[in-house]
């Protein structure tokens, strides 16, 4: 790419992203800059390692034990760590729990924070310019295009994640569910009711 | 900075487009950029912020029309002659000079796993810093327009909110961006309302917007 007005871009870089992100990666194997075998356990670790299947036993452990749920209130990042998530975007967690009144959502307007160990990483949506410039002045409007019509007497409250900080929602536990052991409950959560965009299924909607 | 990074109240950027059953990675090269951007850290010639600092300071029209791995991929290009791991000329043709020096990698596989695990909290907690505000009170963000890296969004500058939580100590990223020193600094959550922050426009007045906000971006109000 080149551009004249900003010599940070003077490489004569192929445009195709494949091609330019190849050439980068030999050059940088060549130079004794990175591992290739590295190169694959990282690809690894955010494809296998990860996910917000994570986040969802956090929800149902919480759901589910009325302890846990008081220290994961208290002390995210220890609540979580005791379930084995922890490590690079989830140092710090905090973790936001949704009631009848109030109805948590999360953006990083500035770019793409988000709590990996619990939920992965973040969906093209949310790292775009749409979420990140509409969650904070409509949320509502944002919202409903997910599908999800608040009364207007439920507080919406949106989190901008511009630090280090790293949210989790906690959404309400459904309705009908009172006898669920924890592996089914974490059926229900999905992930875009972490991130607050989405509520968990009903009993009904899971398979 | 105020580049097109800052995104929050902008108009005009489209619909949402939720994707369903998305994969983790759209094509394989962008699992790669993320994996050498990751491998580079180990270096240590630069930090978390200053990461972002060089995403954001991709050409504004650039930033909007690149996709999210396309503007890693180049902050990790710029970032990796800054940081004086390859020249210029070896990033334009993708090979080493043959004079260049060949490093061994020390981040190695087996240490991803642990690394990632593991990861590196910016909390600073043992750090002398003063919280100067305690939860409850009202204060305005300052209405300051830094050339270089803030995490102070456009949006709430010069806006009056309310201490909602005190988070701790941590990592100033405007003064380590630019390589300036940790400077840690306390941490809060500021609860604003969205009357506050957009006035009559705001479509339900009473909802309210929370943005994390060091110590130095407040002033009492």
């Amino acid at each position: 790419m080149h551009s004249d007005h900003d010599d940070d871009h003077h490489h004569a870089m192929p445009s195709d992203p494949a091609l330019r992100t190849r050439a980068l990666e030999s050059l940088l194997v060549e130079k004794g800059l990175v591992d290739p075998a590295a190169l694959d356990a990282i690809v690894d670790f955010y494809q296998n390692e990860v996910g917000p299947r994570n986040g969802a036993r956090v929800v149902a452990r919480a759901w589910s034990d009325p302890a846990y749920r008081d220290w994961l209130m208290r002390d995210a990042s220890a609540a979580i760590a005791d379930l084995g998530y922890t490590g690079r975007q989830g140092e710090d967690m905090v973790a936001l729990e949704n009631t009848p009144d109030v109805h948590n959502m999360v953006v990083c307007t500035l770019c793409s924070c988000y709590p990996i160990p619990v939920l992965g990483l973040p969906p093209v949506w949310y790292k775009s310019a749409p979420y990140r410039s509409r969650a904070v002045i409509e949320p509502r409007a944002v919202l409903s295009e997910f599908g999800l019509n608040l009364p207007e007497d439920v507080e919406v409250r949106v989190w901008d994640s511009t630090a280090e900080l790293r949210y989790l929602v906690i959404p309400m536990r459904p309705e009908g569910t009172e006898d669920w052991d924890e592996a089914r409950l974490s059926d229900l959560v999905t992930r875009d009711s972490m991130i607050g965009t989405g509520l968990p299924l009903s009993p009904g909607e899971a398979s | 900075m105020n580049s097109a990074h800052d995104m929050g109240g902008m108009h005009g950027m489209g619909p949402v487009q939720p994707e369903t059953d998305e994969p983790v990675f759209h094509d394989e090269w962008e699992g790669r950029v993320l994996a050498c951007f990751f491998a580079m850290n180990a270096w240590q010639k630069w930090n978390i912020d200053r990461g972002r600092w060089f995403r954001e300071r991709m050409p504004g029209p650039q930033y909007l029309n690149s996709s999210y791995y396309e503007i890693w991929l180049d902050a990790l290009t710029r970032l990796t002659a800054d940081g004086g791991l390859a020249t210029e000329e070896e990033l334009a043709s993708g090979h080493a000079a043959p004079d260049a020096e060949r490093r061994i990698p020390t981040f190695t596989a087996e240490k991803v796993a642990p690394a990632l695990r593991r990861g590196g909290s910016a909390r600073r907690d043992g750090e002398p810093a003063e919280a100067r505000f305690a939860t409850g009170d009202t204060v305005r963000a300052r209405n300051i327009h830094p050339s270089s890296h803030t995490r102070l969004p456009r949006y709430v500058r010069g806006r009056k909110g309310v201490i909602d939580r005190i988070h701790g100590v941590f990592v100033f990223p405007d003064t380590n961006a630019s390589l300036a020193g940790e400077d840690p600094q306390v941490i809060y959550s500021v609860r604003f309302t969205a009357a506050e922050l957009w006035g009559e426009d705001a479509p339900n007045p009473t909802d309210k917007i929370l943005v994390d906000l060091w110590d130095s971006y407040l002033e009492p109000a």
